[in-house]
């Protein structure tokens, strides 16, 4: 029997049936603003004051701002596979939110082929697995 | 550079050499605190203030690095401060100490900052803390401080055709800077051949573009004006600006230690990003410009992070970082040297130590005492950095 996916963290994303992920974040209903990691409950906008979020789904699509790879394991509580595994960084610009963020690149995705301004999208990997299940978590890969 | 009757001066500055020794931070602190004094002339008791930057890393004596250092230097009563702004919190020391004086509460204030570094790359502090940002970059996405200066990194390649021998040339710079300064803790010239054989860590960056961690101390005596003429110190170096200040929403810049930057739906612009803000409050407190600047000093984290910072600090315009590079402006016996000290490449970073260090190197360039590193005429120097979680520090010293 497969083991259980779970994510690496509770409530910052979920996975589709289809292998795609969907970002868990907070929308202010009163100015527009989203949050991700939702983190708190009310908006932080100085200029809002709204006092509560909505409970939303980003964007799973965004613009390449930036990219990297890390070469080197980093040090806990990263769940380095051993060996170390190098992989990718993508910073992506999500259009609607207007908001960049982070995630790790698709395994297999090539950083020398990527470019500033790429369509990317978002989709949910194995971050690492025990015994009794597997972790996972969101990752950009090229649209 | 007006004369204003609340005016604070630079009475001593002190620094212990920085390494990877292992030793107790306070060693390290009071180290540079008595080389500090004794530059001013002043005896420890009889400062008026201490202010600390504190170290994360040192168990509880790190928290509370004021009353530590005060302890180590010999308990003398004084009331102290102990400040944490991860890479700012030197200059949130200074600032304090500033302002005890400022406010009439001090004649004479000491700020020291003193690390003690692990190896290795920076983590986050034990447990499991989802809630906690810079807990949960390292584990759900091994984000590494490299990889947020990567990213920077490549953003300027994309953004304005920066290539990897724009970053080495920064280093072949700055680690020709500091060949001389007894301070730094690499004192070897590298050329563009070494820097392109040394591994990549995160693309674009080698692990020669990025600054070490590193154990050092760093200390500063400030003193009114009136104290200082009292004590027929004449021509002092002034601390024309501090700035400290936090971003302003929406922070649209990608920061450590965060996953995601704030949305900019519903909320004007700033009139300016966060990184050009920091230097910004400085140059209006001093009344001085950027085109003013003898020397700066700004917080090379890696390489190419010292380009960022030529434009945020207004020596050029955005994408012209290279250019002003390679016309010399800012090597030493150009127009503005960044770095005479030679720059975090030189000394590896010390967190509480670094910001102080930085000044300590600005008032030695002022008063012409930086030997084989000096700027010639130096009268304007600026420093800048930023620590995570949102601190920004800048001090503008003149004299």
């Amino acid at each position: 029997m497969a083991k259980p996916r779970l994510p690496v963290v509770e409530g910052l994303f979920r996975e589709e049936s289809d292998g795609s992920a969907r970002l868990l974040g907070g929308r202010c209903p009163v100015c527009g603003a989203s949050f991700f990691p939702k983190q708190y409950s009310f908006c932080r906008n100085p200029r809002c004051g709204g006092t509560a979020l909505d409970d939303v789904e980003l964007s799973t699509r965004g613009a390449l701002w930036s990219f990297t790879d890390n070469r080197y394991a980093p040090p806990p509580p990263y769940p380095a596979r051993d060996p170390f595994e190098p992989y990718g960084v993508a910073a992506v610009e999500l259009v609607d939110e207007q908001m960049i963020v982070l995630g790790q690149l698709a395994r297999g995705t090539d950083v020398g082929s990527l470019s500033a301004g790429a369509e990317m999208t978002l989709v949910v990997e194995p971050l690492y697995e025990t015994v009794d299940e597997v972790r996972t978590v969101w990752k950009w890969r090229p649209a | 550079m007006s004369e204003r009757s609340d005016q604070v001066v630079v009475l001593g500055v002190g620094m212990h050499p920085w390494g990877k020794w292992g030793k107790p931070f306070a060693e390290y602190g009071a180290f540079a605190g008595r080389a500090a004094l004794a530059d001013a002339g002043v005896e420890w008791t009889d400062v008026d203030y201490l202010a600390a930057g504190n170290t994360m890393r040192n168990g509880y004596p790190g928290y509370v690095a004021g009353s530590t250092l005060a302890q180590a230097l010999g308990w003398s009563g004084i009331p102290v401060s102990s400040s944490y702004a991860a890479c700012a919190s030197g200059v949130v020391a200074i600032e304090a100490a500033r302002a005890r004086i400022q406010s009439g509460r001090a004649e004479v204030a000491l700020a020291i900052g003193a690390d003690t570094a692990p190896k290795g790359f920076f983590g986050p502090l034990p447990g499991e803390r989802p809630e906690d940002p810079d807990w949960l970059r390292f584990h759900v996405l091994g984000a590494t401080n490299p990889t947020y200066f990567a990213l920077y990194a490549r953003r300027r390649m994309e953004l304005y055709g920066a290539t990897e021998k724009d970053f080495a040339a920064v280093k072949v710079k700055n680690s020709r800077h500091g060949l001389s300064n007894e301070n730094a803790r690499y004192r070897k010239q590298f050329t563009a051949d070494e820097i392109a054989e040394s591994p990549i860590v995160a693309d674009p960056l080698r692990l020669v573009d990025i600054c070490a961690t590193s154990d050092g101390a760093a200390a500063v005596v400030l003193a009114s004006a009136d104290y200082a003429a009292s004590r027929g110190t004449k021509d002092a170096v002034r601390i024309a600006g501090i700035s400290t200040v936090t971003p302003a929403y929406p922070n649209t810049a990608l920061d450590l230690p965060d996953i995601a930057t704030d949305s900019a739906v519903g909320a004007p612009p700033t009139e300016r990003s966060f990184r050009d803000s920091i230097a910004h409050a400085a140059y209006e407190e001093a009344g001085v410009g950027p085109g003013d600047l003898s020397c700066a000093e700004v917080y090379d984290l890696s390489t190419a992070l010292e380009l960022d910072w030529y434009e945020n600090i207004g020596l050029c315009a955005p994408g012209e970082a290279e250019a002003l590079l390679h016309s010399g402006a800012t090597t030493l016996g150009g127009r503005v040297p960044v770095n005479p000290s030679g720059g975090l490449a030189c000394f590896g970073e010390a967190i509480p130590a670094q910001a102080i260090a930085q000044v300590c190197e600005l008032t030695w360039q002022l008063r012409g005492q930086a030997g084989e590193r000096q700027v010639e005429g130096a009268n304007v120097g600026l420093s800048i950095n930023q620590g995570l979680f949102g601190h920004g520090s800048c001090v503008i010293a003149t004299r």
